[in-house]
């Protein structure tokens, strides 16, 4: 079906204005509502709140933020921590697509290789800090190391899992048409993998986050001087020791935004790369 | 009137089944599924295969293609042996199988492309497909977004281009609906005349066998062998509307279902669910099409 411009035009405006918008608008106001009643308020109908009350006002927190938005070195912590994120998933996803698909059409390979890797598998990627420090030469390389773990598992767990789910009447098929076993590499096990592989990638991209600010926190922002030069991660951990608890909440919500938008970026390429599995 | 073959048998046919026996298990508890069963393919024609469900038929496809090996026996095409699959009898199964990341012309390409045949006249063939099976609308759709009659005539599509020696057909319009199925024997009617090859189509619906067949041969319940062999001698290309008002059509019907109903008998007495189905269905049909005439 032909989709023209004025269907797209209408699509948007659903889905601006369409419940969903709402209900999402309703959710985030109602949650800010009570967080600002909370920070403010020592006591809520005689129940005294200390937890809330501690918690910076998110008025207090945007004006923090607005006064940060100007400052270069915030900005600097997006960028290193982004950097992380995509050297430590990219690496993953080069590194543990062939290595899943070479375990997943080899029987050889997989009897070799996949025990060790599920003796390394339980092992959190935070558990790899101190190793990683001592192991590699500069904390940056650390950092990117056990990002690139926080990803690696899950990638090659569902390449496996997607290459060995593929149905066996497409093998049969292309092989009764003539198909090399080259052929059917690169024409079956490879887009009947894809889907899973954008999976674990979507996963993975999660876990990669949730890494690369622990390593920041724990490895101390990679050795760069100040706050400049430490991420995200880092510039959360340096707000707590500076004391400024509102910049500390600034970082959280700028993890959360910056998540989002990978997460976006990343169901956005899969599609262009799964067309097949488009709705209508 | 079960076919017994002679040496004329190698020299006119494409494929000949001689006496082939196949058996599932060992020892006491082998079930005997194919007994001395003698048939042959006309080169260049149309053989259906009729018979009640669960009569084995799978298992002679699963023997003509290579997949298995007969107990006893040979199957031979054009005087050799049959020995494994081969890329010269394609086999078309039951359930829908198109690669669902390729759209419609891709999957029609698939067998070309793998063998290096995406040549400019590969491409006319195609085109050409693509018009006799009405989709060339769809060329550029996927599967998932295809209808369950589209997705089969796509498939049938590319097989087809593989231009194999000997296509296998095992009841590919099972499970479609009354119409779309006879729309589908039409379409594959006109891709089986314009290809002048070698078919084998396996089917349970009398209607189908004898719109597309050529010969009719019509299977005994477990264990399978030939029990006959009717020649449907109605001329081609072929239309719905002939089939329903030809007399000789007609004949020919009223034959394959006695003989097909003493099968099904013999099996309901073997206490066989799908056959006493089977017995049911065309005695309602039967009495529906004496009161036509």
């Amino acid at each position: 079906m032909i989709r023209t411009a004025r269907n797209h035009l209408s699509d948007l405006k659903k889905q601006l204005f369409g419940q969903s918008t709402a209900r999402a608008l309703f959710s985030i106001i109602v949650f800010v509502l009570i967080w600002e009643l909370g920070s403010k308020s020592k006591d809520w109908f005689g129940f005294v709140t200390p937890w809330l009350g501690h918690v910076p006002a998110p008025t207090d927190v945007i004006k923090v933020w607005i006064g940060l938005l100007t400052d270069s070195s915030y900005w600097q912590s997006w960028v290193m921590s982004f950097l992380r994120v995509l050297a430590g998933f990219v690496t993953a996803m080069v590194l543990g697509i062939p290595f899943g698909l070479a375990i997943a059409v080899s029987r050889i390979s997989y009897g070799i290789i996949f025990p060790s890797f599920e003796v390394l598998r339980p092992i959190p990627p935070l558990a790899w800090v101190p190793a990683a420090i001592i192991f590699w030469p500069t904390q940056e390389l650390s950092i990117i190391f056990v990002t690139f773990l926080g990803a690696f598992y899950t990638i090659v767990i569902n390449v496996l899992g997607g290459a060995r789910a593929i149905d066996l009447r497409y093998f049969q098929v292309a092989e009764s048409m003539g198909a090399s076993k080259w052929d059917v590499f690169r024409r079956i096990i490879l887009p009947g993998t894809l889907p899973s592989i954008m999976v674990g990638a979507a996963v993975g991209m999660g876990l990669t986050w949730e890494v690369v600010v622990a390593a920041e926190m724990i490895s101390g922002g990679g050795g760069a001087v100040g706050s400049s030069g430490g991420g995200l991660g880092f510039f959360i951990w340096n707000s707590y020791v500076g004391g400024s608890y509102e910049q500390i909440i600034v970082g959280m919500i700028s993890i959360g935004i910056a998540g989002f938008i990978s997460s976006a970026g990343l169901r956005k390429l899969g599609e262009l790369c799964t067309p097949w599995l488009r709705k209508r | 009137m079960a076919q017994e073959i002679d040496k004329n048998d190698f020299e006119q046919n494409e494929v000949v089944v001689d006496r082939v026996s196949k058996a599932y298990g060992t020892g006491q508890f082998a079930k005997p599924v194919v007994t001395d069963c003698s048939f042959s393919l006309q080169r260049g024609k149309l053989t259906v295969m009729i018979g009640p469900s669960g009569c084995g038929k799978s298992t002679l496809i699963r023997l003509l293609a290579g997949f298995e090996a007969p107990d006893s026996g040979t199957v031979t095409m054009n005087h050799k042996p049959v020995s494994g699959p081969s890329k010269e009898r394609l086999v078309l199964f039951q359930e829908t199988a198109l690669f669902p990341w390729l759209n419609t012309y891709d999957n029609i390409m698939f067998g070309p492309r793998a063998r290096g045949e995406d040549t400019a006249e590969t491409k006319a063939t195609v085109e050409k497909l693509l018009e006799t099976i009405g989709l060339t609308a769809f060329r550029k759709k996927y599967p998932s977004q295809l209808s369950g009659g589209m997705q089969r005539r796509v498939e049938l599509a590319r097989a087809m281009i593989n231009d194999p020696q000997v296509m296998i057909l095992d009841e590919p319009f099972r499970g479609l609906d009354a119409m779309t199925k006879e729309l589908m024997w039409e379409y594959y009617a006109r891709l089986f005349e314009s290809s002048q090859r070698t078919h084998f189509f396996v089917t349970t619906d009398i209607d189908e066998a004898i719109f597309l067949a050529d010969r009719l041969l019509i299977m005994t319940h477990i264990p399978t062998k030939t029990t006959a062999i009717v020649d449907v001698d109605l001329p081609r290309p072929r239309k719905l509307t002939d089939l329903f008002e030809s007399e000789r059509a007609n004949e020919i019907k009223m034959k394959a279902l006695t003989l097909l109903h003493q099968e099904a008998m013999k099996s309901f007495s073997g206490g066989s669910k799908a056959a006493a189905d089977f017995v049911d269905a065309y005695a309602k049909r039967k009495t529906e099409n004496g009161k036509q005439a």
